[in-house]
């Protein structure tokens, strides 16, 4: 089943695109759930041979597919219904330019992992440039939009980019650690939205550029 | 008993939980820091081995030092929290007494992991304890900090994870079709030899980054100086002392799998870098600064500085700066309570209302200047004699330039630090001194005083059985001192 590993990273590298250009805050969040999902399959499919994980296999996918497609997602949603009034995404830096440095990322990340050693025969060999590229999309979209909401999208990218080079350790990596990263993020990024919401209450606003209190 | 070590302390933060008192539930935190500090000085005690997990948890020589070192802070500051939360009578404490608690068992956690991904899953955990704790003032500026520290936090780590399964996956490349990835620290020191280069050299900076952010060593250190600001000074006290000697541990690790390699030296140079700029830059920013919290944010960066500098340079700097981990962690909490204090008496932290804290508060304006002499290195201080092994290995081992700098800043920081402090503590007391009726009271200044003396002792006299603690780390870091 890896032939069709490549296609669904080729599916995440688009979707990393949708997400720099995306002017609305719904079309960004609606990107990064399809990309949790992808991961989930992403699980299933780089094993392979089940063998005798099977039962953890499903358990992994279903846990990721559950927090990072639907769970992780639904929360941000009701965040922007509940604490934002104007529901675009408010760049720092405009959408082409983001597009256009996000295709520099890309292009450098497949530069970047030529130079690495990497085992073609083991898996696919496009899992490292995708992960890097996810990698750094992930901290464009965290450095250059100013909505508190859209910096928490921009983890979850982020997150997203090193959840698959984990693809590349599946036997090396536990489940219980898998599930103890899963749960971190989840908790993260719901005290994220707690501290969202007092934002929006303190400020009336969830704009970053509020937040400017604290300096030198 | 490893399990024990860690989920004692969680535990409590369950009981923490469910006590329905606002008035009774502080004195749970304590209550764990003891059983904790039990528990570590038995384990620290005997010969036996605490293991556990197959070899994911072991307590080893450089996990004994840091246990030892956050579980006495944790516990004399504990003391602290049901004085200071009695002042908040009115302000529900029940998440903050359970993150405090579950604070100290995921460092507890951070130190006992041999595995990197479960080290990882601590750490992150961590952060998410005391973001919380940060958040007690509901202040919009505490809530700016907390933003800040949770995000930078999150994505320094991310990094961190990251940089460990490049770590991992070092080792499909290493010529050994025999090699499995691993993440288990052991089996990575063993087959360091055979690691694939680029990729330990990209995991090797990336875990640095991460956990560089989590320890605050420039220029990663941004979140540090608004955490430590809006912190309660008990919040500032655990994190200054407790986690970043856990950050600080977790790059230790990394670093012994670089030393068994080869390319050490790589490494090395990267840290003695890296720690010269942190102590740089925090110079900078404590020349006329204004905001003492944040100054000691600024030292803490320093001090963080100091200790990755020492271990890149190995031999006899590298004993004092795993000394100085502990010096400088007991110092902090010397600091950081003493400041709380201040700052609730004038209710300000800025040098132009805050004046004649001596006259004001006898105790903590006494113990605050203490603080700052011992920790910008002035004898009998524990961090004179840990600075002082620094900058001899650094002289003994030929690095005079090194040598140069690093004396130059520390003369700048102390006396950048030291215009503050006593403008802080000289003098009359200025009319914001009336703002609160706060006086010194025992509960508040006996757990400063406990630290201030056990720096002094440092100072003084170093017990054999610490040294020798010191030295097992070592051999086992594989740094020879």
């Amino acid at each position: 089943m890896k032939e069709y590993i490549d296609p669904i990273l080729v599916v995440i590298l688009l979707l990393n695109f949708v997400a720099l250009g995306a002017s609305r805050l719904r079309t960004l969040i609606q990107a990064v759930a399809v990309q949790g999902m992808l991961l989930g399959v992403l699980i299933v499919l780089a094993h392979g041979s089940f063998g005798s994980y099977l039962v953890w296999v499903i358990m992994m996918a279903a846990a990721t597919m559950a927090l990072k497609g639907v769970v992780i997602p639904r929360m941000l949603f009701h965040a922007v219904r509940e604490v934002v009034v104007r529901r675009e995404v408010e760049p720092i830096v405009g959408f082409v330019a983001s597009l256009f440095l996000g295709a520099v990322g890309t292009a450098l990340a497949l530069l970047f992992s030529k130079t690495l050693p990497i085992d073609h025969e083991h898996m696919s060999s496009l899992i490292v440039p995708a992960s890097l590229s996810t990698v750094l999309t992930g901290f464009l979209i965290l450095t250059t939009r100013s909505k508190a909401i859209t910096q928490v999208v921009g983890y979850l990218i982020l997150e997203n980019g090193v959840f698959i080079f984990g693809l590349l350790l599946m036997e090396a990596i536990p489940f219980l650690v898998e599930l103890g990263v899963l749960l971190d993020l989840f908790v993260a990024i719901f005290v994220m939205g707690i501290i969202i919401h007092k934002i929006s209450r303190e400020f009336s606003s969830v704009s970053t550029n509020m937040l400017s209190e604290l300096k030198e | 008993m490893a399990f024990l070590l860690f989920l004692v302390p969680v535990m409590f933060a369950v009981a923490a939980l469910c006590v329905p008192s606002n008035r009774w539930r502080p004195w749970l935190v304590p209550l764990g820091g003891v059983a904790h500090l039990g528990m570590t000085a038995w384990a620290l005690a005997g010969g036996h081995a605490v293991s556990g997990l197959q070899g994911w948890l072991v307590l080893d020589p450089l996990g004994k030092l840091v246990l030892g070192l956050i579980s006495v802070i944790f516990t004399v500051c504990g003391f602290y929290a049901p004085a200071y939360l009695a002042l908040r009578e009115k302000r529900q404490n029940r998440f903050f007494c359970a993150c405090l608690l579950g604070m100290l068992g995921m460092m507890t956690l951070v130190v006992l992991s041999h595995h990197l991904g479960l080290m990882w899953v601590a750490i992150e955990a961590t952060t998410l304890c005391t973001a919380p704790l940060l958040f007690f003032n509901h202040s919009p500026r505490s809530l700016e900090a907390t933003w800040k520290y949770l995000l930078i936090g999150s994505v320094g780590i991310a990094l961190a994870l990251l940089g460990s399964f490049f770590l991992a996956y070092s080792s499909i490349y290493g010529g050994d079709p025999s090699l499995k990835p691993t993440l288990l620290l052991d089996d990575l020191v063993r087959m360091a030899p055979h690691l694939s280069r680029p990729w330990l050299h990209a995991a090797f900076v990336l875990l640095l980054v991460g956990y560089g952010t989590k320890m605050g060593l420039a220029p990663m250190h941004t979140w540090k100086p608004d955490a430590y600001g809006e912190a309660p000074g008990l919040v500032g006290a655990l994190l200054a002392g407790g986690v970043t000697s856990c950050a600080f541990l977790s790059i230790l690790r990394i670093y012994q799998i670089c030393q068994a390699t080869p390319e050490a030296a790589f490494a090395r140079e990267i840290l003695v870098f890296i720690g010269l700029l942190s102590m740089a830059v925090a110079a900078v920013f404590m020349v006329r600064q204004r905001d003492f919290k944040r100054m000691l944010a600024y030292s803490s960066v320093e001090h963080m500085g100091i200790l990755v500098l020492g271990i890149g340079l190995g031999g006899l700097a590298a004993f004092g700066a795993l000394l100085h981990m502990i010096t400088n962690g007991v110092t902090k909490g010397v600091l950081f309570l003493s400041a709380g204090n201040i700052h609730r008496a004038y209710d300000s932290k800025l040098t132009d209302d805050v004046r004649g804290a001596m006259r004001r508060l006898p105790v903590s304006g006494v113990t605050f200047l203490a603080g700052f002499l011992i920790v910008t290195g002035s004898p009998p201080g524990g961090p004179f004699i840990s600075e002082f092994t620094i900058l001899t290995g650094a002289i003994n081992g030929g690095h005079y330039a090194i040598s140069a700098l690093y004396l130059a800043v520390l003369a700048i920081v102390f006396i950048g630090m030291g215009t503050t402090v006593l403008r802080v503590v000289q003098g009359s007391p200025s009319p914001q001194a009336e703002a609160t009726p706060y006086r010194d009271r025992p509960q508040l200044v006996i757990p400063i005083l406990v630290l201030l003396g056990l720096s002094i002792m440092l100072g003084l006299y170093i017990p054999n059985s610490l040294i020798s603690a010191i030295h097992d780390a070592l051999v086992y870091l594989e740094v020879k001192p």
